[in-house]
């Protein structure tokens, strides 16, 4: 012992770090990946690519050019985001397309307000919603699963486009339900199209539960979204049970349980507060609610979770955690 | 059953008990000894005796310098070489009674046999001023003058004591030792506190990770209640293991479901919290008129190949500990006082022990090298750890800001230190080195509001 260490308590760490807990995440996210993997095959796997490589290269060339710092690409962020990304986009979409929403993502989103930690909005989500507006046609292109090696992929609509698009034109829910066949059983073992990402529940519960056991997130958030998009859906259906999807239907389809599990929970960009988190959670699955009923888009869970992204500042002046022995 | 235990936060290191089998031994008395006269939290003691004075072990070499003060007596016979300053473990000097050490006599009137003596005093002023004379205070980390602490101020009343052994601070072991080693005397130093304090209810809280200490301490309360009446009202309380249930608001909390308010005294809720190793104290000080001179302290560490607990004498130099168990081992990068949650890493390794040193800890660089600080990401560990339930990342931002007004608001002065938010940030921000120093600045704000509010007062009522 040559020298003696002395600095202020607590001597002792614990062992999780930021890396650890994002790369909980990216094990977590791995029964969706592979679920989609398995079900579109190597263009899937395309996707999956060109975004997490994008991602990390984007953040890598940002902070040792741009910024002129250490690389950040070492805590595992990067990936997630590029895994998320890619989770929901459609597996017919191009690679400069992918590439791009990557350069939003990251460059814009991220990077821009400072990088991780800094971001007021979900960087993958901000990737999604910038290429769903800007490349329309691409981004509501959608293939049925046809597994690995199905090599003619079959275009259709998501169960919520096909519904809106049916009550727009007169049908009513029931009917549209029979027509398209949809099974709830298919919603829960993969088998509708959608985006990545969505097509398989049980992948995504899995998911879930890792992160919970492992202690990375808590569960309000998530259930607090749930919650409200089976309760408030339960009104409107019982009201009108013609024009309104059940909640059973809203809960399994589109992104709701990707962007509840995974999006939703992200740190940064969700309250602090576990009452915050309840009321954040509300108003996701209140304003997604609303626009799959009553918006022009068929599903709205990126929105939402965008807008109440915007809330949390605010959310974290609001509520605070119970204090020992204040009132 | 759920495993009862404080509802607010909290942490789950590695207990790392690996000195647990290790028996209580008596350290052999050092050469010399440096006593310091401020080793309780209040005013320090006056010196009473002289260079060149002979004294006996168990003699007062210094008085209470006020109210909140204590007795300090020689731990060993010998000579007064000097008074003056000498620094302490951090490096700063401190008053201290050098006194070289001739034999091993003893004052007369003081019992060192192992006889117990379970028959206790009635009259609650004889104890405290027994307690009070014994140089009693607390040894669970604050060392509060004991005497002080058994008389509440008028109008408060005591409603449960509750005895200490949680030991929630990993690798410490002196606790444990005491409770499985000496538990008799303190189930009967319990009793004597009860009675001084007057209360029906006294509580020995100890975590589920000593069961052996939690089955020796009920058997033992069991023998003394079919003995004399004294003793009734004594329970033993497993609590579930969690860092810092040994806080004296969390072990309020989890044993009596109350909550000390910000600001306030265990006393307002009607508690009153004592460690074991006090208990024990207590009960030499009332039934063996021998005063505090020694206490046992843990030394441990895993790159430690001789872990102990020791009998020491206040004053003995840590270097003569260490010396005596073979030396700092080689890989060793930072030497503890106390536990490594709360402890005060030692920067001079000369300096003696006080009667609250309970432990030296030896940590290697790997264990306790501070991870480099990356971006916080928000993900609220640091808050779900505070048992103070206090937000440390706000506070953190607040004290960079200098905004000393939101920190008061954000309650950072009821910040306990103890560690938990640092401990669990998964991007190594030193949450706690600014929250110190935020809470130091935020406590002198307070202090001197209360002092000119006070004179303001007074000049009020003079006109």
């Amino acid at each position: 012992m040559d020298k003696i260490l002395v600095s202020p308590n607590p001597h002792l760490h614990s062992k999780t770090t930021t890396a650890v807990l994002m790369r909980d995440v990216v094990i977590a996210l791995l029964p969706a990946v592979l679920v989609s993997v398995f079900f579109y095959g190597w263009k899937e796997l395309l996707v999956l690519a060109v975004s997490v490589l994008s991602c990390v290269l984007i953040e890598y060339l940002i902070t040792r050019y741009c910024l002129k710092k250490a690389s950040t690409i070492g805590d595992w962020s990067a990936i997630v985001t590029g895994i998320l990304l890619a989770l929901n986009l459609p597996t017919t979409t191009p690679w400069w397309v992918v590439f791009l929403g990557a350069l939003v993502a990251i460059g814009v989103a991220k990077m821009t307000f400072g990088g991780l930690g800094q971001n007021v909005f979900n960087p993958a989500l901000v990737g999604r919603v910038f290429l769903l507006i800007s490349f329309p046609t691409y981004m509501t292109h959608w293939e049925i699963p046809q597994g690995f090696f199905g090599v003619d992929a079959v275009s259709g609509a998501t169960p919520l486009g096909a519904i809106k698009e049916g009550l727009l034109q007169g049908a009513t829910v029931p009917d549209l339900m029979a027509q398209h066949g949809y099974s709830y059983s298919q919603m829960l073992f993969a088998n509708i199209g959608g985006s990545a990402g969505e097509v398989c529940a049980i992948a995504i519960l899995l998911g879930f539960g890792y992160l919970l056991i492992r202690k990375v997130i808590k569960p309000w958030i998530t259930l607090s979204i749930l919650g409200t998009v089976a309760l408030v859906s339960c009104i409107f259906w019982m009201a009108d049970p013609a024009q309104f999807t059940d909640p059973l239907f809203n809960l399994l389809t589109g992104g709701l349980l990707l962007g509840s599990c995974f999006m939703a929970t992200d740190y940064v960009t969700s309250p602090m507060s576990t009452k915050g988190g309840i009321v954040y959670g509300i108003g996701i699955g209140f304003i997604t609610l609303m626009i799959r009923y009553f918006g022009s888009y068929p599903e709205g869970m990126s929105f939402a979770i965008l807008i109440m992204n915007s809330t949390v500042p605010l959310l974290n002046n609001w509520f605070h955690q119970k204090k020992y022995g204040r009132a | 059953m759920a495993r009862r235990t404080f509802s607010i936060g909290g942490v789950h290191p590695n207990d790392a008990k690996i000195s647990r089998d290790c028996k209580i031994e008596t350290l052999p008395t050092p050469p010399t000894v440096y006593i310091a006269v401020a080793q309780h939290i209040g005013a320090p003691a006056k010196p009473v005796v002289a260079v060149g004075d002979k004294v006996k072990a168990g003699q007062v070499i210094a008085e209470p310098g006020g109210f909140m003060s204590a007795y300090i007596h020689s731990s060993v016979s010998g000579t007064v070489k000097s008074i003056g300053p000498r620094k302490d473990l951090s490096g700063n000097n401190q008053m201290v009674v050098e006194i070289a050490v001739e034999g091993d006599e003893w004052m007369e009137g003081i019992d060192r046999t192992d006889t117990l003596i379970t028959e206790i005093p009635q009259d609650p002023k004889a104890i405290i001023e027994k307690i009070k004379l014994g140089g009693v205070v607390g040894l669970g980390g604050a060392t509060f003058p004991t005497h002080v602490k058994l008389s509440p101020p008028p109008g408060k009343k005591c409603e449960m004591l509750i005895i200490n052994g949680c030991e929630c601070e990993p690798y410490l072991t002196s606790d444990f030792r005491t409770l499985l080693e000496k538990g008799e005397q303190v189930v009967i130093g319990t009793a004597i506190i009860k009675k001084a304090l007057g209360v029906d209810k006294a509580t020995i809280a100890i975590e589920d990770n000593k069961p052996e200490a939690i089955e020796h301490i009920t058997k033992v309360v069991a023998e003394m209640k079919a003995k004399s009446p004294d003793y009734a009202g004594i329970e033993v309380l497993s609590l579930m293991k969690k860092y810092p249930e040994g806080g004296e608001k969390q072990l309020i909390d989890a044993v009596m479901h109350r909550q000390v308010k910000s600001g306030g005294l265990p006393i307002d809720v009607g508690a009153v919290v004592d460690n074991v190793c006090t208990a024990l104290a207590v009960y030499e000080a009332v039934q063996k008129n021998k005063p505090l001179v020694d206490n046992s302290v843990t030394v441990t560490g895993e790159c430690f190949p001789h872990q102990a607990n020791l009998l020491v004498r206040v004053g003995t130099p840590l270097s003569y500990i260490i010396d005596y168990l073979g030396g700092v081992p080689a890989d060793a990068a930072k030497v503890i006082s106390g536990g490594p949650m709360m402890g005060k890493a030692i920067a001079n390794l000369d300096a003696a022990t006080l009667k609250g040193t309970g432990g030296i800890l030896f940590l290697t660089e790997k264990q306790t090298r501070r991870m480099p600080e990356s971006s916080c990401i928000r993900c609220g560990k640091c808050a779900d750890a505070c048992p103070m339930g206090l937000e440390p990342f706000l506070l953190n931002r607040l004290y960079k800001a200098g905004n000393t007004e939101a920190l008061e608001a954000n309650a950072v002065q009821d910040c306990i230190m103890c560690g938990c938010c640092l401990y669990s940030c998964p991007a190594g921000i030193p949450l706690l080195d600014a929250i110190s120093q935020a809470r130091g600045q935020v406590m002198g704000i307070m202090k001197a509001r209360a002092a000119a509010a006070k004179a303001a007062a007074e000049a009020a009522k003079a006109q």
